[in-house]
C-alpha cells in the first residue's frame, strides 16, 4: 500500500476533477468523491481540510434547500388552500393555508388579503421530501410578510460568511446603518431602513462582505469601514 | 510527399487558444472559448424547473444541450438560425458527451440548459463548444466527476494531423478524414469520437493518443480561465 499525501493546501480554488489527496488515510466529504485510491474534486470551490476530512465549499451554484432553513421566497400563484413560492433555487415551494396563519379563515375566502403575487414572505423549511417537493411554514418566531425596504440577491453560499458567528457581522450592519436586515439561506436578503441613504449602506456593506468573504478578520474591518462610511 | 499545413502549424501543434468564464452575467454559468478563428460561447442556465413537464426525470436531473451557429459564423453564406438536422445531431452528441461526467442525482425533476453558440466558425465548432460548456457547467457549480475536453484531430492524404482548421478539413488534392473527439481531464477516457472519413485502425489509436495529449493542454487553459475568475485579489 502507498503513503497517503495531500496535493492541496488548506483555501486553495479547485475545479471538478483536480485531485485532492491519495492514499486511503484522508475522507471526501461534500463536494469530492473517491475514485479508488485518491479523493477528486467534484465541484468549483475552495479546499477545507478539517484533519483527515477534506471538503469544498462551492464558490457558485444555486441554492439546494434543506429543512429548517429560513429563506425569503416570494409568492408566484394563489391557490383553493395553498400558496406556491418562488424560494430562488430549482424548485417551488408549497405554503398550505395550516401552515400559513393562526387566523380563521372562512371557506372560499380571497386568500389573495393574506400573500397576494409578488409578495416577499420569510418561511421556514418543515419537511423536503426525495422529489424535493418542499413544505414551508410562518409559525415561528421571525416568520412574516416583508413590507417596505428592499430586496437584492447574493450567492448562497456565502450567508453564513454574512450573517456571522452568531450573528455578529449582521449586528454589525445592523448597528452601524440603523437598518433591519434579514439573511435567507437561499440568499436573498432584505434591507429596510428609515433613512434610504443608510439602507443604501447596508447594501452596499452586505454586498462588500459577500465579495470579500474569504478574506480573515472580515467583521473588524467592516467595523471600521462602517464607521468610516457612516460619518461621511 | 508530406502535406505542409496552409497556416503553417507543425502536424501536432494546436491554434493558438483563449478562454473566459463568467462572459454571461446574467446566466448561472457562463463561458467563452477560442481555438484559431473558431469561437464558442457556452451558457447554462438552472438547475431549474423542467418544461415541458413530461421530460421530467424523478430519478435526476436531465442536463439539455442548444448548439446552434449564429447566422454569420459562416464563411459566406447566411446560415438559417433555429434547430437543423446537424444542430439538432450535435447537442445530442455533446448531451452524451458529459452524461459520463455530469452528477445530477441531487436534481431531481429539474433540468439544466447548456446554449452554446459559434459567432464564428473555422472549423472543429462542436469541440470547442465542448470545451466552453464545460467550463460554463463548472462555473455554474454543477457537480462534475471531471472536465472535459475536445479536438478535432484528423488525416489530410497521409498525413495525421491535430485540431484541423477549415482550410484542412476542405482539402481538395488528398482525401480527407476528421475525427472530432472529447476526452475527459482526469481519467482520459474518451467520451465523444465521431468518424467522417476513412481511417485505419493505426491511423485512429495514434489519433487517439495525439488527441489525448492535445486535450491535456486544453484542459489547463480550461482550468486557468476558471481560477481567474475566482481568484483572491490580493
Amino acid at each position: 500500500m502507498t503513503e497517503s499525501k495531500l496535493l492541496v493546501q488548506d483555501k486553495q480554488i479547485v475545479v471538478p476533477g483536480e485531485e485532492l489527496a491519495q492514499g486511503m488515510d484522508y475522507l471526501p466529504s461534500s463536494g469530492s468523491y473517491r475514485d479508488d485510491n485518491s479523493i477528486v474534486s467534484q465541484v468549483m470551490g475552495l479546499v477545507r481540510i478539517d484533519g483527515k476530512v477534506i471538503k469544498i465549499i462551492p464558490l457558485t451554484g444555486k441554492y439546494l434547500p434543506k429543512r429548517n432553513d429560513v429563506i425569503i421566497a416570494q409568492v408566484t400563484d394563489v391557490a383553493y388552500s395553498a400558496w406556491t413560492l418562488n424560494t430562488f433555487s430549482a424548485y417551488n415551494a408549497m405554503l398550505s393555508l395550516k401552515e400559513a396563519t393562526s387566523e380563521y379563515i372562512e371557506k372560499g375566502a380571497d386568500l389573495t388579503k393574506f400573500y397576494n403575487i409578488g409578495d416577499y414572505i420569510v418561511v421556514k423549511i418543515t419537511n423536503v421530501t426525495s422529489q424535493k417537493l418542499i413544505d414551508v411554514t410562518m409559525k415561528g418566531p421571525g416568520l412574516r410578510k416583508l413590507r417596505k425596504g428592499r430586496i437584492f440577491q447574493v450567492n448562497s453560499h456565502k450567508v453564513p460568511r454574512i450573517i456571522g458567528k452568531q450573528g455578529s457581522m449582521v449586528m454589525v450592519v445592523k448597528n452601524h446603518t440603523n437598518t433591519q436586515v434579514t439573511v435567507g439561506q437561499n440568499g436573498v436578503v432584505w434591507v429596510y431602513g428609515e433613512d434610504p441613504k443608510m439602507e443604501n449602506l447596508a447594501e452596499k456593506a452586505i454586498k462588500k462582505i459577500e465579495a470579500e468573504s474569504h478574506t480573515d478578520g472580515l467583521t473588524d474591518k467592516m467595523e471600521k469601514w462602517l464607521s468610516g462610511e457612516v460619518k461621511k | 510527399m508530406s502535406f505542409k499545413r496552409p497556416d503553417g502549424r507543425k502536424f501536432d501543434e494546436l491554434r493558438p487558444m483563449e478562454a473566459k468564464a463568467g462572459v454571461v452575467k446574467s446566466a448561472d454559468g457562463s463561458a467563452m472559448f477560442k481555438i484559431g478563428k473558431t469561437v464558442a460561447f457556452a451558457t447554462v442556465r438552472g438547475p431549474r424547473e423542467m418544461f415541458p413537464r413530461f421530460m421530467k426525470n424523478p430519478k435526476k436531473g436531465v442536463l439539455r444541450v442548444y448548439y446552434q451557429m449564429m447566422p454569420f459564423s459562416g464563411v459566406g453564406d447566411r446560415i438559417r438560425p433555429g434547430p437543423n438536422r446537424r444542430a439538432k445531431e450535435i447537442s445530442m452528441v455533446t448531451e452524451n458527451a458529459f452524461a459520463e461526467v455530469i452528477m445530477l442525482e441531487d436534481f431531481p425533476n429539474a433540468v439544466v440548459d447548456v446554449f452554446i453558440d459559434i459567432p464564428q466558425a473555422d472549423a472543429g465548432t462542436r469541440c470547442a463548444g465542448i470545451c466552453a460548456a464545460s467550463i460554463a457547467l463548472a462555473d455554474a457549480g454543477i457537480p462534475m466527476k471531471e472536465m472535459i475536453a475536445g479536438i478535432a484531430p484528423g488525416r489530410v492524404g497521409d498525413t495525421l494531423l491535430v485540431d484541423l482548421d477549415y482550410a484542412e478539413e476542405a482539402f481538395e488534392d488528398a482525401t480527407v478524414a476528421d475525427v472530432p473527439m472529447a476526452i475527459t481531464s482526469r481519467s482520459g477516457k474518451v467520451s465523444l469520437l465521431q468518424m467522417d472519413g476513412e481511417l485505419t485502425q493505426e491511423q485512429l489509436k495514434e489519433l487517439i493518443k495525439k488527441t489525448k495529449d492535445a486535450c491535456a493542454k486544453i484542459n489547463e487553459v480550461q482550468k486557468k480561465a476558471l481560477k481567474e475568475k475566482y481568484e483572491v485579489p490580493k
